[in-house]
């Protein structure tokens, strides 16, 4: 093989693309180590203070529960709504397969500041006083359509011949579900509700539309970025972040490790 | 990947097609009859709200249903800078997320085939952004170039800005991090696209004397262009509405403000309801607009 520039400079540009993203992401880490004051601008040395007493700081973990709770709650729904239609979507055929496609993209494609005025005002219009609940079931909505996309793509690569060999074998629709359709969907339905909490977590802007005086961990840190937000925030970030990655990292080795098992068998 | 799942359009499984219809209804009722509640009715009700006239009678930000077709020429002239603003901005972060994410999509999808667990391991890098929260990120860029940050003091003194001059607040920080923030909705789907690309195809273009550059210009580029369509598509749309990056509190100023910044404070802060819902339903407009020629070019079974 020839060596040149040229081959390296793909790989080298990489590179640098990973350290642009990641370049925030480092520095929200270095600072939740700053033993700050009341704001986090300027470095005032090591400490692992503000990672043992998260809680001290009034409001973060109170928020931060806010935000795992409306989280669970709207991932159980999304999920079980979101994976119903996928299924349908992939192994029925029926007429208005177009307009139901187009429903569920379009929750995706709005922005976030229309479904969020939307919704809040629907909840005026009907007198539906705002907090938690109107924050999850403006969640569910916007979470739904993204547990379809995800699921849907683990539908359409289930082997049929599986549940065909299930139904040769006299086992009824019922059986034929949960013992072989839902066990093989099982992973793309839990990377969708991952996904799903995820949404949920991280949405600042739809739900400060449908919040009333309820804090999420998100609006907690636009309240505070006007006077500067306290290092306890990095500390939930980066901790939920490493969370997330271990997560994701463990489910792409798991499924490595399965492939190459089934690779040897073959 | 969850994401990657976007640009993808898997044929429908091959199972035949089966008998019950009340299945189907049963499987799709209950979610689509959530959206129906909880996405299309508020739709309608923003269209609503947008057509209110004040209250005569009634106190501030009272207002009563009318059908006042003004509210919509009003925000068009009064926010025509912010509407133009954010169509800009939207369209220089999607232009640059392309740029930036092209190479690496295909470095990723193409060049790492021959190592899967290196390919899966880059693609957790991309979407590593989106597991830290969207607004510690974005302060994470303000902090850095602050004003009193070692980059504007170098920037400062090798004369590139001048002594009055910083980088927060300028759209040009705000693109930055429009750019920044929505980027793997961009890799994502030319990663999807690329990854599927048939490499036999660019070893026939050479085989007929095509330069690198034509092979990529009439090969790779016209069969990566269904996830440059819904990349673009993917990053554009959310860019045009986000608030974060343009606000104050943020990487902008009150001069970088774009619609969503005017949404926000019209509806929450001075309680205007029928002019930010008269911007939102046009917003919403020119993103249904965008859409359906997408539709138009790709159908629906691609959408998702």
């Amino acid at each position: 093989m020839r060596f040149s520039l040229g081959k390296l400079t793909l790989p080298l540009y990489a590179v640098l693309a990973f350290i642009y993203l990641l370049i925030p992401i480092v520095y929200t880490f270095v600072f939740s180590f700053n033993n700050s004051l009341k704001t986090n601008l300027i470095w005032r040395g090591f400490t692992f203070d503000k990672w043992t007493n998260v809680c001290q700081r009034e409001g973060v973990c109170e928020a931060f529960g806010n935000s795992v709770f409306i989280g669970l709650i709207s991932t159980i729904f999304a999920t079980g709504l979101g994976t119903m239609i996928a299924i349908a979507l992939v192994r029925y055929r029926f007429k208005f397969r177009s307009s139901v496609n187009l429903l569920l993209f379009l929750p995706m494609a709005t922005p976030e500041v229309v479904l969020g005025a939307g919704l809040a005002s629907q909840f005026f219009n009907l007198g539906v006083q705002k907090g938690i609940w109107t924050i999850i079931i403006a969640h569910i909505m916007f979470c739904l359509s993204f547990v379809v996309v995800t699921v849907k793509a683990r539908v359409a690569s289930l082997d049929p011949a599986l549940e065909e060999a299930g139904r040769d074998l006299y086992a009824n629709p019922t059986q034929v579900f949960w013992k072989i359709t839902f066990p093989l969907l099982l992973p793309g339905i839990a990377s969708a509700a991952l996904l799903s909490f995820a949404l949920s977590f991280d949405d600042f802007i739809i739900t400060n539309f449908n919040a009333g005086s309820d804090m999420t961990f998100p609006r907690y840190v636009y309240t505070a970025a006007a006077r500067g937000v306290p290092a306890e925030a990095n500390v939930i970030g980066c901790a939920v972040f490493a969370l997330a990655i271990l997560i994701v990292l463990a489910t792409q080795i798991n499924g490595e490790v399965k492939r190459r098992r089934l690779a040897k068998v073959h | 990947m969850a994401f990657a799942a976007f640009g993808s359009s898997n044929a429908p499984a091959s199972a035949k097609p089966t008998r019950s219809g009340k299945v189907v209804i049963a499987l799709l009722a209950p979610g689509l009859a959530y959206l129906g509640a909880f996405f299309l009715t508020p739709l309608f009700a923003l269209i609503m709200v947008s057509l209110e006239v004040p209250d005569p009678n009634g106190g501030y930000a009272e207002y009563v249903p009318a059908f006042e077709i003004g509210n919509y020429f009003y925000v068009i002239s009064e926010y025509l800078p912010h509407i133009l603003r954010s169509f800009g901005y939207a369209l220089a972060a999607t232009v640059l997320a392309l740029v930036i994410s092209y190479p690496l999509a295909y470095f990723i999808g193409v060049k790492a085939r021959p190592w899967p667990l290196l390919q899966k391991l880059m693609l957790t890098l991309v979407i590593a952004p989106f597991f830290i929260s969207f607004l510690l990120r974005t302060l994470a860029w303000k902090q850095i170039f602050s004003n009193e940050s070692w980059i504007v003091s170098t920037l400062h003194d090798i004369g590139l800005l001048g002594p009055t001059q910083y980088v927060v607040g300028t759209p040009f920080m705000v693109i930055f991090g429009l750019t920044y923030n929505f980027i793997p909705f961009m890799t994502l789907p030319l990663y999807t696209s690329l990854e599927r690309l048939d490499l036999r195809y660019l070893e026939a273009g050479s085989d007929l004397y095509a330069s690198p550059s034509k092979v990529f210009r009439k090969v790779t580029l016209p069969l990566s262009m269904p996830g440059i369509i819904s990349g673009t598509l993917l990053t554009f749309i959310p860019i045009a509405g986000d608030y974060i990056n343009a606000s104050g509190d943020f990487l902008g100023s009150s001069s970088t403000s774009m619609i969503g910044n005017v949404i926000e404070s019209n509806y929450l802060q001075i309680n205007d309801y029928p002019s930010a819902s008269a911007l939102s339903v046009l917003l919403m407009g020119v993103i249904l607009v965008l859409v359906s020629v997408y539709v138009k070019k790709s159908g629906t079974e691609d959408l998702l």
